[in-house]
């Protein structure tokens, strides 16, 4: 248990490693599935968990799917039943904030208190980039990445009396929010300030295959245009980048997040785009930890580049990295990674990092909206981004999995079982 | 309530009781049934809920929607004519005494 210094003395040297206390910092995908896998591995000594937000902990990705358009409900989105967190004793220490960490003695500073640890871990995610332009007005623009936000936002989209919204950002989450506000009936403008959609990581072909849908649903998109400035008096005015202006009844912003690195930074541990870890996410300090959203880490199917990857994924698999690494049996993250989207009828799945492909061969029915995109490099499968094809993404998160290419040339040729290519 | 019986991945059985709506794939990870790992949360991207339904409930569940078929293909333990993807099945009054049966693997 994460207890108050004065309360408890931990042992001072490591007697057996499955004894020592665990402290997580944050209670999102990565910390929760820490504290699991942890007691999964057969870890035997205390688990604290810190969060911020003060909801039990849930899953983030239904905010802006299921629980936005109310066909999910708040309790399919925790992640453990409270009898779990008893019977495993993993204590939750929730609306509560670490102010800072003390790296040489092994201490931390929370709302509460210091407590002492034998091993940290960050999972402190990530918070969204805030707009940075003038804003002016009685309420803020909103943004979406707790249960908080989502109820809030929820609310102001199912006035009745609210008829334009501005989504200022095309990536995922802003797109998603688009689609549920076109469907339940609102004028729903776009801004990007990117040339097409999703550019970061769609290829051209795919960009516009979402951009037709949501034209189809009535959504206006402007691309290669930015928000200047924000001004709100009985509605939004917003000045966009080529000079026009456009009014609406909310705002709502969508334009990345950056990551929970500040407390880690303070601390004297190794931070640049996220906090810095090895392939054992391992940061800087002996001892300490950093997984899911806010960890900065070299992954070998991005040809071992450091890169930070914002997915369920990412923080599931890192958080089984370092539990079995906890428990004596380090091995090296090495999952393939995958991420979902989902707008109107379009399911989107992606396996592998596409990025720097130099061949893309496209297979299925792409007027029919099931299809799927193969991504290569020097004849090498790095990628497969499916539409409505879940059995080609499964099947393709096997293949980067193990390394294996297809036949390129089967792969093209629809006749041909995907299994047999 | 209906009665719902999991079998775990170890072999150990659970009663409980579900309330109308919610899902298979709720069901265990709120009763903290070991082996449905549900990384998707329930939006049919994972297969990670794929469980085995006893016989007699067969014809008494919702059907599967073509979505749920393929990711099943893709399912890690064999796949049979009792699969389904936990997060695809609501509970209704006629399946109250289902037995669910849990894969070694997902
Ligand atoms: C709306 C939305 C939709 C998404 N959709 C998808 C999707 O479809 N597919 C997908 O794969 N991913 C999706 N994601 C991303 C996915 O949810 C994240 O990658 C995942 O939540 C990362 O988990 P994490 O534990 O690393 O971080 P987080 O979930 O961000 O959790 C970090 C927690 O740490 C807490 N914290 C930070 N600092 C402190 C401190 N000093 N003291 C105490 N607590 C602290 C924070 O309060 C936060 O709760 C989505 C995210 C959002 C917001
Ligand atoms: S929970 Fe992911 S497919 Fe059912």
């Amino acid at each position: 248990m994460g207890a108050p210094v004065d309360r408890i003395k931990f042992p001072t040297q490591d007697t057996q490693s499955m004894k020592k206390n665990v402290i997580i910092i944050g209670a999102g995908h990565a910390g929760i599935q820490a504290a699991a896998s942890l007691r999964e591995e057969g870890f035997g000594g205390s688990i604290c968990i810190f969060s911020e937000d003060a909801d039990f902990p849930y899953q983030k990705p239904p905010l802006s799917k299921g629980y936005l358009d109310g066909s999910q409900q708040k309790p399919s989105l925790m992640f453990r039943s409270e009898a779990w967190y008893e019977k495993n004793q993993v204590e939750l220490r929730l609306g509560e904030v670490v102010h800072s960490v003390d790296t040489e003695n092994q201490t931390l500073e929370a709302d509460s208190g210091n407590y002492v640890f034998d091993t940290l871990i960050f999972a402190t995610g990530a918070y969204n980039r805030t707009l940075p332009i003038p804003v002016t007005g009685q309420d803020e623009p909103l943004y979406l990445r707790s249960m908080k936000d989502a109820d809030k936002l929820k609310q102001a989209l199912d006035q009745a009396a609210v008829q334009d919204v501005l989504v200022i950002g095309g990536g995922f989450i802003g797109l998603e929010i688009a689609a549920y506000a076109s469907k339940s009936g609102k004028q729903v403008t776009v801004v990007e300030y990117q040339p097409r959609l999703m550019q970061r990581v769609l290829p051209p072909l795919l960009s516009e295959h979402f951009a037709a849908k949501h034209q189809e649903y009535g959504v206006k998109l402007l691309t290669g245009t930015g928000v200047q400035s924000l001004h709100q008096e009985e509605r939004w005015t917003a000045t966009l980048s080529n000079g026009d202006t456009l009014e609406a009844d909310k705002i709502v912003v969508g334009i990345g997040v950056l990551p929970g690195q500040a407390l880690a930074q303070k601390a004297g541990i190794r931070c640049s785009n996220g906090i810095e870890v090895n392939e054992f996410c391992e940061t800087s300090v002996k001892n300490i930890y950093a997984i899911g959203d806010c960890a900065l880490h070299p992954n070998p199917f991005a040809k071992g580049q450091m890169v930070r990857l914002e997915s369920v994924q990412n923080a599931v698999d890192q958080a089984k990295v370092i539990a079995a690494s906890i428990c004596g049996k380090p091995t090296a993250y090495h999952q393939v990674p995958w991420f979902w989207t989902h707008q109107y009828n379009l399911k989107l799945q992606m396996a592998g990092l596409s990025e720097g492909y130099d061949e893309l061969i496209v297979r299925g029915d792409v007027a029919g909206e099931k299809f799927s995109v193969f991504y290569f490099h020097e004849h090498q499968l790095i990628a497969v981004d499916s539409i409505n094809k879940p059995a080609d993404h499964l099947q393709a998160r096997k293949w980067i999995q193990a390394a294996h290419s297809p036949d390129r040339v089967k792969l093209a040729d629809d006749t041909i079982k995907l299994r047999e290519c | 309530m209906p009665q719902i019986t999991y079998i775990d991945s170890d072999g150990n059985k659970h009663e409980v009781e579900l309330p109308l709506g919610a899902t298979i794939m709720e069901g265990a990870v709120q009763n903290d049934i070991k082996g449905i790992i549900a990384e998707c949360g329930g939006s049919c991207m994972c297969a990670t809920c794929h469980c085995y339904i006893s016989d007699e409930f067969l014809d008494k569940l919702p059907e599967m929607e073509e979505e749920e078929d393929e990711m099943l293909e893709g399912a890690v333990a064999p796949r049979t004519e009792r699969s389904r993807l936990g997060c695809q099945v609501r509970i209704n009054a006629a399946l109250d005494g289902l037995i669910v049966e849990i894969p070694q693997e997902q």
